[in-house]
């Protein structure tokens, strides 16, 4: 796992790991590994909240669970910067990540497919593959969207393009 | 009426240089100029009209009178067979737009475009796609071009991201729809076409192949833009795109081969000449040559700018692809290898007598051919 700072890689070693290798299509298979991905995200979550790092929340926005929406937080300069963040499950998952996206930052920075999803660095498909698929949404956040808002954030706001929503503008992000 | 207008103004002219009374020219002047100008108006409006059949005559107005020309020349049988196909394009891009071009202009029966972007400025150093339709999305710009350019062709197009669980269901069932052609076994189209730009999506068109045991054709263009390649994808003959992914990974491998290609804003250097213009013709040169039935489909054709090198190969099935449906269609092929020999010695035994057939009846100088020993092709009359 070379690439990866320390931090992240110890922190995904301790999400749990899922088994069922289903995607949306394969009925109850599907259900099956829905149930595990959401053991990993509240397993993940709560190390998150324990380490005084909770930054993000999402859940399913329908019944089959193959579109997610939510929030994710980075706090740069001891300002807290909120995001939507969405999903869909691909119909080849779990063999293709899902595509994560931030669509308020579509067109704000060159590291973003259209639509707002984040370009991941290199390092994360191959690692995704060889995982597959104990690799769930919990692991995606961990490996794909932490790094990239580490990364892209910090520049983001030193450069203006993004405002904190406490700034009074009229074209600021929250 | 363009006829008649030059008529009409030949007649004016006629009139003004019979006139002795110079004083009225500017009037007749001015007359002439409202000819010429319907005139110009009236060409622009001669659009191209739909046609019953294809007809080989090689006149000015025959838009199809130099394709019908491959088949006076003997490389194909029946050119006019090509309205009858139908052919699925996912992905209109740089790759996809240019092949959607170059199938309408050979007059190909039915294509079927799928593409979730719109224009932009940032498209403009492709073939295809103009300033003007900035905006539209690729789907809707491309049937507006195309059914200019031959309203023979019945285009249908899907503006949806086939990766999402609804997109891919839409996807399925355009495909399996037979209204076009009912005849058709299989599917209701004869090819479909890859031309995106990232893994994923390949994944969900080999999903759908697999699923529906129909061949496609893959292309690629490298992120660096300097080379490119197409493959020939015949579910359980071939390997399929998960048979050997370009994520087999032995720790340390070089990973530029997963990187999205050509999308990202950010690594993409200024793609320059190449690829986009080249591939979309290796990559339909393939598809006619596969549904026409001419020439040798190549499985696998790669190219190198920078070297002009075209490496060709073929990819075996993996036998532990870890895509399922490609591995029910391995075993479907095996199982059908036996009806698939007698065919093929059906077909050689067929072929053979022909050769000896008589092709003079008299030999009248007596011309004899001597071999070494018997020859299957001398014939006796010879």
């Amino acid at each position: 796992m070379e690439g990866w700072d320390s931090t992240t890689k110890s922190t995904l070693t301790q999400i749990p790991l899922l088994s069922v290798k289903a995607g949306p299509r394969d009925g109850a298979a599907w259900t099956q590994r829905l149930k595990e991905e959401y053991k990993a995200l509240i397993a993940y979550t709560s190390m998150n909240k324990a380490k005084d790092n909770d930054w993000f929340r999402i859940s399913a926005a329908n019944p089959e669970g193959t579109r997610w929406t939510g929030k994710c937080w980075y706090i740069h300069n001891l300002l807290k910067y909120e995001f939507d963040l969405q999903f869909d499950i691909p119909v080849t998952y779990p063999a293709t990540a899902p595509e994560l996206e931030l669509p308020q930052l579509d067109g704000k920075t060159q590291k973003m497919y259209r639509g707002g999803k984040i370009c991941l660095t290199v390092h994360f498909k191959p690692l995704w593959a060889k995982n597959c698929p104990r690799f769930g949404i919990a692991h995606a956040l961990c490996l794909g969207l932490a790094p990239w808002l580490a990364a892209e954030i910090p520049i983001l706001v030193d450069s203006g393009m993004i405002k904190h929503k406490d700034d009074a503008s009229s074209s600021n992000e929250s | 009426m363009e006829g008649e207008l030059k008529e009409l103004l030949s007649d004016i002219k006629t009139l003004k240089n019979s006139l002795p009374d110079r004083s009225q020219y500017a009037l007749i002047e001015n007359g002439q100029g409202s000819v010429q100008k319907s005139g110009g108006f009236v060409k622009n409006f001669i659009v191209k009209c739909s046609i019953q059949d294809m007809n080989a005559e090689v006149v000015d107005s025959n838009p199809y009178s130099r394709l019908m020309a491959l088949q006076k020349m003997g490389i194909v049988d029946n050119y006019e067979r090509i309205r009858e196909f139908s052919v699925a394009i996912v992905g209109i891009g740089g790759v996809g737009s240019v092949a959607t071009e170059v199938l309408t202009r050979c007059g190909i029966g039915h294509l079927l475009l799928y593409d979730y972007d719109t224009v932009e400025l940032a498209n403009m150093n492709r073939l295809f796609f103009r300033p003007k339709q900035a905006g539209l999305t690729k789907t809707d710009a491309a049937v507006q071009t195309l059914s200019d350019i031959n309203p023979d062709v019945v285009l249908e197009s899907y503006t949806l991201n086939i990766t999402t669980v609804r997109g891919f269901e839409t996807f399925m069932s355009s495909l399996r729809n037979k209204s076009f052609c009912s005849s058709k076994d299989g599917c209701g189209v004869d090819l479909v076409l890859s031309c995106v730009d990232n893994y994923e999506a390949r994944m969900v068109v080999n999903q759908a192949c697999n699923e529906l045991n129909q061949t496609w054709m893959e292309s690629g263009v490298s992120e660096n833009a300097v080379s490119g390649h197409i493959q020939l994808l015949i579910p359980g003959k071939t390997a399929c795109f998960a048979c050997a992914p370009p994520l087999v990974v032995a720790s340390g491998i070089d990973a530029h081969t997963l990187k999205r290609e050509g999308v990202c804003a950010a690594s993409l250097p200024t793609t320059m000449t190449t690829r986009w213009e080249l591939l979309p013709g290796l990559l339909v040169q393939n598809t006619l040559k596969y549904l026409l039935k001419f020439g040798h489909v190549t499985p696998y054709l790669g190219y190198n700018a920078l070297k002009d090198y075209f490496p060709t190969m073929e990819m075996k099935p993996n036998p532990q692809c870890s895509n399922s449906a490609c591995l029910e269609r391995q075993k479907e092929y095996a199982l059908a290898k036996p009806a698939r020999d007698a065919a093929a010695k059906a077909k050689m035994e067929a072929e053979a007598p022909s050769e000896t057939k008589c092709l003079h009846e008299d030999n009248e100088w007596n011309i004899r051919f001597s071999a070494g020993g018997y020859h299957p092709r001398a014939s006796k009359c010879r």
